[in-house]
């Protein structure tokens, strides 16, 4: 199963190398790793997407909190809180005379925007969860994607309560 | 006008005020300003001939006394030289602090000669490590380092110092107080967990209490003795942690695993409750994993929370410092508990059942009998430091272990070369005890450098070498698991002569190889007042038992070479 760790760390140097040698080394798979500023620095916060079963989570949650500039570690997929992942991504697509007008409808169908246009191509922004993502992905495909920029998924509570 | 210091200077300030008297390194290009500020300081460094010896040293001294061992080494070679140490301590969570020197600020980064980056190499070897590139913040990052390397789960933490940051001048005022919002140990356990145990044991029918390290750490040997005196627990203490409850007491099982002793194998196998503190269910004491004391219920009492149930799954997990739930254990039994007799008196069954045992009266000179010897033989105080191999095994099953703080071993990483130079920041650190480093002839030549540091320290160590000429356990395993195929270990006619070798360095050699020797020289080699090599020949190829093959059930164990498949 996917699991969303947000983990709040201190930003110091070599803060990112701790934790992504942790992952490697103890064997664990990242599918995608944010990372930014937090609202309190010196501390930021990452968000990590991993595949795991339970009590390999439960390691994994258990290691990192191990850290010393690991702050707080939350398995947010395991808890009763609800919340919100969103993912940027970037595309460039082949585009033509033809095919620019559809391209632009789909885009405003999902509340896209067109950020960059030239004669053969277009660059597009998407902001969404999963879903979203893969299915503007497969209507971009018979028009020819040129490249995908993922900034990997972050995650944020519902509600007022923080996750700190 | 303020009297600046030197990022050097600050350092020997810091370390006086962490009362470090003692280090031991070796110095180099990117450490010369620092050995300048000890030229002056009362600290006193021994030299070693190897830095992986510095940190094996400075392990030694802070197992043997609990303080935190301080090493220093020089950048690039240097400090790779050490990373064997740091790992070996990191694992048995020894605290020590390594200073490494670094190229410049404005090197790092260029590929610059005896440039490595150490803080890059130990991220996954040590408890923390700091690359201090603003002189400012230098005495800040000591006092944490210390902190850190001492508390929770004590281990290994590494400074790197740029040569540049350690000759610039700053203001130096004393850190006082430590503040790490990120990291904050939990030290006592959990008031409802920590009672639920006592209703653990007391539904339990067949418990056994398995003690590994953090209580030799948590200098808990006491709250331990009288936690057993309350329960009437079978205790079986870990390698980590032998001594920490006497072998000769009725109630201790001695160590279990692999090459520990049949009865606790055995008694593991039939407990149904086990309650584990300080240790973490090392795959040399289960066995194969999925089998281990499968009919027991689990309580795991430790410090680190990410050691509870990371190998086997846990009934009742308690995070917590063990003395300080040893003591609120005690305080909550008010009177002492039922003994469950029935299930004590299969324990004395079991020990009378598995005795070690070894063939007595054979011409050849038998390890065990001279682990024996030593054992009558040495100060009931002595210090015994050990290699990596048969003899470490053979030393874990014979000597008496009444004391913590006198087995110096390297559990977790099993690193051979480790005797000699523990047993040199051991003797350092307890001027007035008998040190003593039994080990094996391929062990001793992985630092045998350091009869240097001994010879010219003066410091009185007793190395005795078990000598097979083989590298024994290896040979072990390939006698038992490769047809006999002995694969790169004979090393008959490979070998120094082990007492002109200590001859050269002016120490006094002495050789057993007969049997009505054996007590009379061990005896002669330990009552000399200075260093002593003692190079004993052993039977070749006896083999270490019991065993339990990798991967194999506790109760399935070879006793002799004759249960061998």
């Amino acid at each position: 199963m996917k699991h969303i760790i947000s983990i709040l760390v201190e930003d110091k140097p070599g803060v990112l190398a701790r934790i992504s040698g942790l992952f490697s080394r103890r064997g664990y798979n990242i599918d995608s790793l944010a990372v930014g500023e937090s609202e309190t620095p010196p501390y930021s916060k990452m968000t990590v997407v991993v595949q795991g079963k339970e009590h390999v989570l439960e390691q994994i949650t258990k290691q990192l909190h191990k850290l010393i500039d690991v702050y707080k570690v939350i398995d947010l997929t395991s808890t009763q809180t609800k919340f919100i992942t969103r993912e940027l991504v970037l595309i460039k697509i082949c585009t033509n005379s033809g095919s620019r007008s559809e391209i632009m409808q789909i885009v405003h169908t999902f509340r896209g925007r067109i950020i960059d246009v030239s004669e053969k191509s277009m660059n597009v922004e998407i902001v969404g969860d999963d879903e979203k993502i893969e299915a503007i992905v497969k209507l971009f495909n018979k028009f020819g994607i040129l490249e995908i920029v993922r900034s990997g998924k972050i995650a944020i509570s519902r509600g007022s309560k923080t996750r700190r | 006008m303020t009297n600046k210091l030197s990022g050097a200077q600050i350092l020997i300030e810091c370390l006086k005020a962490e009362n470090v008297t003692d280090i031991f390194g070796y110095p180099g290009g990117a450490v010369l300003e620092i050995y300048d500020a000890i030229y002056n300081s009362d600290i006193n460094h021994y030299l070693v001939r190897h830095e992986q010896a510095a940190a094996h040293a400075a392990d030694g001294y802070a197992r043997s006394t609990g303080k935190v061992g301080v090493c220093i080494v020089t950048s690039g070679p240097g400090a790779t030289n050490v990373v064997t140490g740091i790992a070996t301590a990191n694992i048995d969570s020894i605290p020590m602090i390594i200073i490494s020197g670094q190229v410049g600020t404005t090197s790092i980064g260029k590929d610059a000669f005896q440039e490595a980056d150490l803080t890059g190499i130990t991220m996954p070897i040590s408890k923390h490590n700091y690359l201090v590139k603003d002189i400012k913040i230098l005495a800040k990052v000591i006092k944490e380092a210390f902190h850190i390397a001492r508390s929770g789960r004590p281990g290994p933490v590494l400074i790197d110092l740029p040569k540049d940051v350690a000759m610039e001048k700053t203001e130096y005022k004393p850190i006082t107080t430590i503040d790490i919002p990120t990291y904050k140990p939990t030290i006592k356990g959990n008031a409802k967990q920590v009672k639920a145990v006592i209703s653990f044991i007391e539904r339990s029918k067949r418990p056994v209490l398995f003690v590994g390290g953090g209580v030799v750490i948590a200098d808990a040997h006491k709250e331990l003795m009288s936690f057993v005196e309350k329960t009437s627990l079978p205790v079986i203490p870990t390698l980590m942690s032998l001594g920490v409850f006497p072998f000769d007491h009725p109630l201790c099982l001695r160590f279990s695993g692999m090459h520990g002793l049949a009865h606790a194998n055995m008694a593991i196998f039939e407990a149904d409750l086990i309650i584990a503190i300080g240790m973490r269910f090392d795959d040399r004491i289960t066995g194969k994993i999925t089998e281990f004391a499968k009919n027991a219920q689990v309580v795991h009492i430790d410090i680190d929370p990410a050691e509870i149930g990371k190998s086997i799954p846990v009934d009742l997990p308690v995070v917590g410092d063990a003395k300080a739930v040893l003591k609120d254990l005690n305080s909550l039994l008010k009177k002492n508990l039922p003994k469950k007799e029935q299930w004590l008196s299969r324990i004395q069954e079991l020990k009378a059942k598995y005795p070690l045992a070894y063939e007595k009266n054979t011409k050849a000179i038998k390890p065990q009998a001279v682990v024996e010897t030593i054992a009558e033989l040495a100060d009931e105080q002595a210090i015994i430091a050990t290699d990596v191999g048969e003899h470490q095994m053979w030393a874990a099953q014979y000597l008496h272990h009444r004391r913590p703080r006198k087995f110096l071993s390297s559990g977790g990483m099993g690193t051979m070369g480790y005797g000699v130079p523990a047993a040199v920041g051991a003797q350092v650190a307890n001027p007035d005890k008998q040190v003593i480093t039994i080990s094996g002839d391929g062990s001793f030549q992985m630092n045998l450098q350091e009869l240097s540091t001994i010879s010219f320290c003066k410091l009185p160590i007793k190395i005795i070498i078990f000598n097979n000429r083989f590298l024994g356990m290896v040979r072990q395993w390939q006698d038992l698991f490769y047809e006999k195929r002995y694969s790169e270990v004979d090393l008959e006619g490979k070998q120094p002569d082990f007492v002109k070798l200590a001859d050269a360095y002016g120490i006094l050699g002495l050789r057993i190889d007969n049997v009505d020797d054996l007590k009379p020289i061990l005896k002669q080699g330990l009552d000399h007042a200075g260093p002593v090599l003692i190079d004993v020949r052993i039977e070749r190829e006896e083999n270490v038992y019991p065993m339990v093959p990798a991967g194999r059930v506790l109760n399935q164990m070879k006793y002799t070479d004759k249960d061998a498949e």
